[in-house]
């Protein structure tokens, strides 16, 4: 029973850091959280099953073009309900644009694909029980996204160019870094990461329209606790929140968890609105 | 001759007010009558529409203080929606104990909404706005999760019956008239607030909220009450749209509708009450128009919001400004009227000295300030100035309460001031401008003017709520001594144009005028001649000494020399957040340091 409440506590807590990440890569580039985060990990899912499932396509096939889906929609994201509205970061405009933007791919998703959960498929025929591919997945993509991403960062230049406008982008612009393409090259990343996440969790959340919002608000968590813009708090928080919502899932039932969670995030937040591990005073006046 | 003038000043500013007040109530006068004539001419099924859209305004007009006038972005509001009709609903049926009349149901949940709406609402006084938009929609998520859940007591995903009101309100035009009716007093009750000094405290937290702090105006009470006012009246809209639907279900309250309230208040553009209004009848009629795209309604609704936010984030209501988009005079100058100081300021009361003692803060390794002593007189203009980054500002804000000294103290008449209370600075009669005019755009410039004047309104939120007469007396006294201010500063002209086509050098007075609202014992300036031309900065040091002259201690932080040395009686030069010298400017003009360090001559 522990094994399996930790086993799927781990395997949804690497969805939920996926999508973590997801918002923090979009937020470095631009200083935006975005209401699509959720709406990558959902359309990760329904692409996948989409491709495969329905149209009967090759794993391999349908899985990269899950990751294309993703990164279009990353894309779309910085042109239409990003770029216009960053001079005037300060009114908050891209709370309303992402959102309405995650609205409509969520409601078309609703209609052209279905309002029923549909299943997704098994891509491997190996075993099952412990060693189910619906835990290691997960926990597979958010291994391979977090090295990936250390990689990148560290020992690539374009790694260094977007760290570069996360720090401090007007003077990366000084320096003649091309702002706007690496903000579109970091939404397209973003997408990609989201739809990952979606795709891994397949088997464990369906192909299911109204898994936006939740993965919206969930993938949120371990952001604000974690400290905007730092994956390894997010990491970490994402998986305590896993192991949290499982254990609560089986103590107290899911309703009661998901009570549970949603105190426990408004209380740390409030008590710490910075984060556990961020630190941040502004300047005001 | 002169004082003529100004006596038929406030008069004609009361016609004014009550010419362009009657010509406002027009348009909700014309939705009255069309509303209570309805039956004539609509049919059954446009019966079910009308009502609908007067329970969602009922909704709507609440969120509306918390979205468009305090800028909260909470989108789940849905949750209040959901939480007001099941408890009217269970109560009324009496699942779980004895059911108890509608009436009676309906008040229980109002009072339950209103408790809940404070408890969603108050962790926008620590979180910032997408954090926020966040935990309002987790909350909704979980309300219709326990809805599905808790089935002993909401029936679960089966439902259960909404409340059917008693005669003379259980017909269908029966319940639409009370419907209405509860429309109508939402509408004239929000408008109250609108026009109120808790609605324009509303607009400055969301547009200047360190101007709100700097005025006095406490950020969690005015909040709360607006939470509790708008859980309330969402709570009853629940009751009605369950007696609506007749019987509801979880299914019934999913996030399309949070949105829909959501956007009807944006599409009619924020700060507003007839615009949201209109938001709201147009999105409940639309998709009746359109019936083939229902199933679309919802993505239509977001890509509505979409088009709003990135074309006109003004919404209906500025479309509908035909009032400012006149031109204005170019040619127009700030000529202050130094002579009605006397009248708008009174004579204050000796408020002692504010002083400064060895304060001392850092900022990480750089010393901002480092024990500096300071001593602002009543009636003295006391200059500060320095090079950039000597620490002028950072000693503003320590004064204002932005930052608690970590060394020494700062007295007001021999007693500490308290740290970081920063609101609790406007009680000391201390006012403040700021370096960059914190103005709310949206709002006329004597609204904004009216800002400062916050704290001396008497009334309560209830009472403004329902225009009682205490609220109407602080309005009258507000708006007269708004009026005089703006006529002490020169520019009572552009009284009632929006704040946000005012020059650079307008905002600058008007930041002044707001600031004497507060009868200052203490006014500190923060650069308040930059930006000015040569001519301004001349009838601004006129004004500046004739504040000082009723009583007021004036601190200056200024880099124009000139200005500093013409009008001030006592100079403190900084340098590395250290005094490098102080004296009367005929000593800080000879000091050999302060020429080689900062006069550069």
């Amino acid at each position: 029973m522990v094994q399996s409440i930790v086993l799927s506590g781990v395997a949804i807590g690497c969805i939920y850091a996926l999508i973590a990440i997801t918002y923090n890569v979009m937020f470095s580039a631009s200083r935006v959280f975005s209401f699509t985060a959720g709406t990558l990990g959902m359309l990760g899912g329904v692409l996948g099953s989409l491709f495969i499932a329905r149209m009967g396509m090759p794993v391999a096939v349908g899985f990269l073009l899950a990751l294309a889906g993703g990164a279009v929609l990353g894309i779309v994201t910085e042109i239409v309900a990003v770029r216009p509205v960053l001079k005037s970061l300060d009114q908050h405009l891209y709370v309303l644009s992402t959102l309405a933007l995650a609205l409509m791919v969520q409601q078309f998703t609703a209609i052209e694909w279905s309002t029923e959960p549909q299943p997704f498929p098994r891509l491997f025929d190996i075993a099952r029980g412990e060693f189910d591919q619906q835990f290691w997945l997960p926990m597979l993509a958010c291994a391979v996204v977090i090295v990936g991403l250390e990689l990148l960062y560290r020992h690539s230049l374009i790694g260094h160019a977007f760290l570069a406008i996360a720090e401090d982008s007007f003077a990366a612009r000084a320096l003649g870094l091309p702002e706007r393409g690496l903000r579109m090259a970091s939404f397209a990343l973003a997408g990609v990461i989201g739809a990952l996440a979606g795709f891994a969790g397949g088997e464990m959340l369906l192909a299911f329209f109204a898994n936006a919002p939740m993965l919206t608000f969930y993938g949120f968590v371990p952001v604000a606790l974690g400290g905007m813009g730092n994956n390894r708090g997010a990491v970490v928080a994402g998986l305590l929140l896993g192991l949290f919502q499982q254990s609560a899932n089986f103590l107290v039932g899911g309703i009661f968890a998901s009570v549970a969670v949603f105190t426990v995030f408004i209380i740390v937040l409030l008590a710490r609105p910075e984060g556990l591990a961020g630190s941040a005073l502004r300047r005001r006046v | 001759m002169d004082t003529q003038a100004t006596q038929l000043r406030p008069s004609r500013s009361n016609v004014q007010g009550t010419v362009s007040t009657l010509s406002a109530a027009l348009p909700f006068l014309a939705l009255l009558v069309v509303g209570v004539l309805f039956p004539l001419f609509g049919g059954g099924y446009w019966g079910v529409i009308a009502t609908r859209a007067c329970v969602y305004w009922v909704l709507v007009s609440g969120l509306n203080l918390v979205v468009g006038f305090a800028g909260q972005i909470a989108i789940g509001w849905v949750a209040l929606l959901t939480l007001g009709a099941y408890t009217t609903s269970v109560l009324a049926a009496g699942n779980v104990m004895p059911a108890l009349p509608p009436y009676l149901a309906l008040a229980i949940a109002a009072v339950v909404g209103a408790i809940f709406g404070l408890i969603i609402g108050l962790p926008a006084l620590r979180l910032r706005t997408f954090y926020f938009a966040i935990t309002t929609l987790g909350f909704a998520t979980i309300v219709t999760q326990v809805a599905l859940a808790w089935q002993s007591v909401t029936g679960g995903g089966v439902g259960v019956a909404g409340p059917v009101l008693p005669e003379p309100f259980a017909s269908q035009w029966g319940f639409y008239y009370f419907c209405f009716g509860l429309a109508a007093i939402c509408t004239w009750m929000t408008a109250n607030i609108a026009a109120s000094r808790f609605g324009r405290a509303l607009t400055a937290i969301r547009d200047a909220e360190v101007a709100a702090e700097a005025s006095g105006i406490a950020k969690p009470a005015l909040l709360g009450a607006v939470f509790l006012f708008s859980g309330a009246v969402a709570a009853v809209a629940g009751g009605l749209f369950a007696a609506l639907q007749s019987y509801i279900t979880p299914d019934a309250f999913t996030l399309d509708l949070s949105v829909l309230f959501f956007i009807a208040i944006l599409i009619g553009g924020r700060g507003s009450i007839l615009g949201p209004l209109l938001g709201t009848i147009l999105l409940t009629v639309l998709p009746e128009f359109a019936a083939p795209l229902v199933a679309w309604s919802t993505f239509l609704y977001a890509a509505l919001l979409l088009v709003i936010v990135l074309v006109i984030p003004g919404g209906i209501a500025e479309l509908l400004d035909f009032k400012n988009r006149r031109p204005l005079e170019s040619d127009r100058a700030i000529i202050p009227r130094p002579d009605l100081l006397e009248r708008l300021l009174g004579t204050t009361p000796d408020a002692g000295a504010l002083t400064l003692q060895q304060v001392a803060l850092s900022f990480g390794g750089v010393q901002a300030i480092d024990g500096l002593d300071l001593e602002i007189r009543p009636g003295q203009v006391h200059g500060l100035i320095g090079p950039n980054g000597s620490g002028k500002t950072t000693t503003l804000n320590v004064i204002s309460g932005y930052y608690a000294p970590q060394r020494g103290a700062v007295r007001l008449n021999d007693t500490a001031m308290p740290v970081l209370a920063r609101h609790q600075r406007a009680h000391m009669r201390i006012a403040r401008t700021f370096q960059t005019p914190r103005i709310v755009g949206s709002a006329s410039v004597l609204q904004n003017v009216m800002i400062g004047g916050t704290i001396d309104g008497e009334g309560t939120f209830v009472e403004s709520l329902l225009s009682l007469p205490r609220h109407r007396r602080d309005e009258a006294m507000l708006r007269d001594t708004a009026m005089l201010a703006l006529a002490a500063v020169g520019l009572e002209r552009l009284a009632q144009v929006r704040a946000d086509r005012l020059q650079h050098s307008e905002l600058r007075f008007t930041e002044i005028a707001r600031a004497l609202m507060l009868r200052p014992a203490f006014l500190l300036l923060d650069e308040p001649a930059a930006g000015l031309s040569a001519e301004e900065i001349a009838r601004l040091s006129a004004l500046l000494l004739a504040i000082a002259r009723a009583g007021t201690g004036v601190l200056l932080v200024e880099h124009h020399p000139d200005l500093i040395f013409d009008i001030c009686h006592y100079v403190t030069v900084l340098n590395l957040g250290k005094t490098l010298a102080a004296g009367t400017p005929a000593e800080i003009r000879s000091h050999r340091e302060v020429i080689n360090a900062y006069l550069g001559a």
